[in-house]
């Protein structure tokens, strides 16, 4: 037990001595909570336009000042011709141009319909096609207002509702896919890093000699990382109750639950990591490429799974951060319990099992 | 620049003896370029529903068959209670519920209004938002059906109307991949500079041999150069290679021209590798040089404008992003790729860059000591 | 030795790292063709020493001069007159050994067809012909340090400076490693080196011995063991170790 203990306080200096990359380790998750909570969003606001107006009359000021007014739209430029809409796109300063025919107010009123076009960049068809639908409801409000309302016969009321997240909050989403990915990092990727580095140094040997089991030099190793991985946790946990509004609707003690048995799953994947490679390069990039480029692919926090051809819809079942992030999610947002994730808890365990056999058959083969 | 030439060849040597490296150069690129695009589909489709129809009227299947027939939409459940349909919520089978009422049809033609629920499942905020706004206006075309089933209206306009027209530049087809494409390729041409030099230095840390160069007559320049060109080199070989597998796997033929893209390129590369250096100078060894790295590129991809458009951050991120290379990068290649832009309309692009370049490889130079 | 030119100069040259004085105003001269033993327990001063007078760290105070120049301004011509081989393994591994050859003579200035005449000059003496295309990971240690040490001296440096050039090597091989030196120091090439092996200390012409940062003797082999009353040096270095203070 002494020697157990001398063990794990040999591992905590070797990472608290490196305090750069302890400050990346706890600046991570904060960092990706503010940025994911406060500078990453998909609406639309403040979008530059440009404007060709042909008539330059009454309604088209009108239109053009309702525009601009919006939280939507800021007028940038004045076009004189079709071609500086043209450049203005080229150079990036404009996401959207309307342009109003000659005689617009005078075709409106005396002939009832008046055309607007609407102009959108569209090499990026998502902007595009948001820009255009709310320059779209901007047109209509004025034509509303300027007919007064219309009241239709036979009108169906949809009732919308959203569950779980009824103010569209992207953190809904993305602070399970944080965690996920956090705890895949540290768990994983530092594990088999200084795991590796040790055998790079020669330094393995030396421990593997010590009186103390193998399996519990494995343990001793792993162990910091279990504690860093939880304060990782946490810190996202607390962050995104009190900075980013998103309540923890389950039960908190499953929660924790749930990341251990994930930061577990990871650790074994790290130690398979560390089983397979002897160089701190291959390692990381191992780690890099196999773990978390898939996590931000297939874990579904960044792209939508449903979407994905076939074949990658199967990979997918293979990334052990997929399922964590499903249980985070049901369990955080949902406020699901227990029963509702079992299959996820299920597969993760029979995935810590299995790599934790794979590792130990590779290490066998090598001490012999 | 005999000196420059020896060290060239030692570092060209070094990497092509080292076959993971090469495979992580060239092939990692050629498969993310390959899936991610196709990964990165946010197109709303294959929504999953469940119906929860109290009427079984013929106007409440003609609506379910006809949000079906969309093509967005598939029918998971079929039900008549919704606390049936929102366990196949919880359980992630179905997206969105459809509650209609009992006497849906009855109500609509002989009140002129009847209600209908939609219950969205909105975890992922966007799919939510943007799935609701399909159906929605789904359902607002059933309406019109349904009215001009009942309703005549005059040929003319009673009263005016603005005709608005859309007109989608650049990309008519609204093709996502020809915007997705560009950016990732900015990606990669990122990580294979910026990582490849961090560690190529500091392995020289770790492993002793930089001392052995400390104490030669070498030129602090020269060791930097002799560092930054093959790495340089690379990043165009990468950025050429991508280039072809856009246009033989996804059909993506610049508009704009090639010797603008490289150019740019070429540039970029320059400050993303004296990036490189600036980490692998505070980095001692591997592990730290790779942390170092992964934050910077963590931070500069998230904020450059890839999966999230600048325009809608806050004014202090907006800020941050002027100091993002790959932010500028990611725009650059959109612009000569996607719509053609030239030099002249680049030219505050390649001013920023051309400065960060300047930046970053001074800073570089300044705190790289031959001195421990 | 007397009449000899003075090619390593120090004065009172002291390095601080906060309170602790890793080397504490010594003064000694080298001079031009000996071979000068540097010795000293670990922690006593001598890497630290050694990385100034080769020019890659800044003395704290005192003054030196290697070849003629100023330790503190002019590191840089001080590095064109020397060669070092350092204590940590300093070849590139995945190179191989002509390769390290052509790389290292190519940043010492060496033009090409130089460096061609002395690789097959330096693989002849060496016998390593045979293995000129191999990694030099590939070679065992002994064959790497030796290679080490003929590329350290390729550019006809002045002095060669030596980090416990031998260590973990077999006896035959340090033997043979101690043949370069001396054949070295007959061209009249000035050898600084640091050593553990007491027997390699009786092969200098003159050593020092270094105890908690300050030189504590400084003589040929024979006069200092005359002056400690030893049979051997390692007796002298054992005396003069047992008032150490500081390990490592």
């Amino acid at each position: 037990m002494k020697l157990f203990l001398a063990f794990i306080t040999k591992e905590f200096k070797h990472i608290l001595r490196d305090t750069r990359t302890l400050i990346i380790l706890f600046g991570m998750p904060i960092v990706q909570i503010i940025l994911f909570g406060f500078a990453l969003t998909n609406e639309v606001k403040d979008s530059r336009i440009g404007i060709l107006d042909y008539s330059k009359d009454q309604a088209s000021q009108h239109i053009i000042q309702e525009l601009d007014a919006s939280r939507y739209f800021d007028v940038e430029a004045n076009f004189s011709s079709p071609q500086q809409i043209d450049q203005a796109f080229k150079e990036g300063r404009i996401r959207l141009a309307v342009v109003f025919p000659a005689h617009f107010r005078h075709s409106l009123f005396q002939q009832n319909t008046a055309s607007i076009q609407l102009i959108a960049d569209a090499s990026d068809p998502n902007t595009a096609t948001t820009v255009v639908n709310y320059a779209s409801s901007i047109l209509k409000s004025y034509q509303d207002e300027v007919l007064g309302e219309q009241t239709l016969p036979y009108t169906i009321q949809p009732e919308i509702r959203m569950l779980y997240n009824p103010q569209l909050k992207g953190a809904y989403n993305f602070v399970p896919g944080v965690m996920a990915m956090i705890l895949l990092l540290i768990s994983a990727m530092m594990t088999s890093i200084a795991i590796v580095r040790e055998k790079e140094l020669g330094t393995m040997e030396v421990l593997l000699v010590s009186p103390v089991p193998p399996i519990l030099v494995i343990v001793t190793k792993a162990i910091p990382y279990v504690l860093l991985s939880f304060i990782n946790v946490s810190t996202i946990l607390i962050l995104s109750v009190n900075l980013l509004d998103v309540p923890i609707q389950g039960s908190l003690l499953l929660l924790l639950g749930e990341s251990m048995l994930f930061i577990f799953a990871a650790l074994a994947l790290g130690l398979f990591i560390s089983t397979i490679t002897n160089s701190q390069q291959v390692a990381m990039l191992a780690s890099l490429m196999v773990l978390l480029l898939p996590t931000l692919i297939f874990s579904g926090f960044m792209f939508p799974i449903e979407n994905m051809p076939k074949p990658m819809q199967f990979i997918s079942n293979l990334i052990p951060s997929k399922w964590y992030f499903f249980i985070v999610r049901d369990v955080m947002i949902k406020g699901l319990g227990f029963k509702s994730v079992l299959k996820e808890s299920l597969i993760l365990v029979a995935m810590t099992i299995g790599f934790v056999l794979i590792a130990l058959k590779n290490y066998k083969t090598r001490l012999e | 620049m005999k000196t420059l030439l020896f060290l060239l060849e030692k570092e060209f040597r070094q990497i092509f003896r080292n076959s993971s490296i090469i495979r992580i150069i060239f092939v990692m690129p050629i498969i993310q370029l390959i899936v991610l695009p196709i990964a990165a589909d946010y197109e709303v489709k294959n929504v999953n529903i469940a119906v929860v129809d109290h009427d079984h009227s013929s106007y409440s299947r003609q609506l379910v068959q006809k949000i079906i027939g969309s093509g967005y939409f598939r029918l998971v459940e079929n039900t008549d209670s919704y606390k049936k349909a929102l366990k196949s919520v919880e359980q992630n089978d179905s997206d969105v519920i459809i509650e209609i009422p009992a006497h849906f049809e009855r109500t609509l033609i002989k009140e002129n209004e009847a209600k209908l629920l939609l219950a969205i499942n909105a975890v992922n905020g966007t799919k939510g938002n943007m799935g609701g706004a399909y159906l929605n206006s789904i359902i607002k075309d059933f309406n019109q059906d349904v009215r001009t089933d009942w309703v005549t209206f005059p040929r003319m306009n009673p009263m005016p109307l603005l005709d608005i027209v859309p007109r989608f530049w650049y990309n008519t087809r609204m093709n996502y991949q020809l915007f997705m494409v560009p950016g990732i390729l900015v990606i990669l041409v990122t990580m294979v500079g910026s990582f490849l030099t961090a560690l190529n230095i500091v392995k020289e840390k770790e492993v002793g041999t930089i001392e052995q160069i400390n104490v030669t007559p070498i030129k602090k320049h020269h060791f930097i150069l002799g560092k930054l060109i093959p790495f340089w080199v690379l990043g165009l070989v990468v950025t050429a290679i991508g280039l072809t597998v856009s246009r033989v796997v996804f059909g993506i033929v610049p508009v704009g021209s090639l010797l603008v893209i490289f150019g740019f390129t070429a540039i970029f590369l320059l400050a993303v590798l004296g990036l490189g250096l600036l980490m692998s100078n505070f980095s001692d060894t591997q592990q730290q040089a790779m942390f170092f790295a992964f934050f910077m590129i963590m931070v500069f991809v998230l904020m450059g404008g890839l999966y999230t458009s600048i325009d809608g951050m806050p004014e202090w991120a907006k800020i941050m992003t002027k100091f993002n290379p790959v932010a500028y990068f990611i725009d650059v290649m959109r612009l000569v790729v996607i719509k053609g832009s030239g030099i002249y309309e680049i030219r505050n692009h390649i001013f920023a860059i051309l400065s960060f370049a300047i930046v970053f490889n001074g800073l570089a130079i300044w705190t790289y000591k031959k001195q421990v | 030795m007397e009449n000899k030119e003075i090619v390593i100069q120090a004065q009172g040259l002291t390095k601080r790292f906060g309170d602790f004085i890793a080397t504490n105003a010594i003064t000694f001269e080298v001079y031009k063709g000996e071979i000068f033993g540097f010795l000293g327990a670990n922690g006593a001063g001598k890497t630290t020493a050694m990385k100034i007078l080769i020019g890659i760290s800044k003395p704290s105070g005192g003054e030196a001069k290697v070849a003629g120049f100023d330790v503190y301004s002019e590191t840089e011509d001080i590095k064109k007159n020397i060669g070092y081989m350092s204590q940590k393994f300093s070849l590139y591994e995945d190179l191989t050994i002509r390769e390290n050859i052509r790389f290292f003579g190519g940043i010492y200035g060496l033009d090409r067809k130089t460096i061609k005449e002395k690789t097959d000059v330096l693989l002849k003496t060496l016998g390593f012909e045979a293995e000129a295309d191999k990694l030099v990971s590939s070679l065992p240690l002994g064959w790497r340090q030796k290679l080490s040490f003929s590329i350290a001296i390729l550019h006809n440096p002045k002095i060669v400076f030596l980090d416990e050039p031998t260590g973990g090597v077999d006896p035959v091989t340090r033997r043979q490693f101690w043949d370069l030196i001396y054949e070295a120091s007959n061209r009249g090439v000035t050898i600084f080196v640091t050593t553990h092996y007491m027997d390699e200390a009786e092969y200098c012409n003159r050593v020092s011995i270094m105890v908690d940062g300050k030189i504590e003797a400084l003589d040929t082999p024979k006069n200092l063991k005359k002056q400690f009353q030893a049979e051997s040096m390692d007796d002298v270095f054992h005396q003069l170790a047992r008032k150490a203070k500081r390990s490592e």
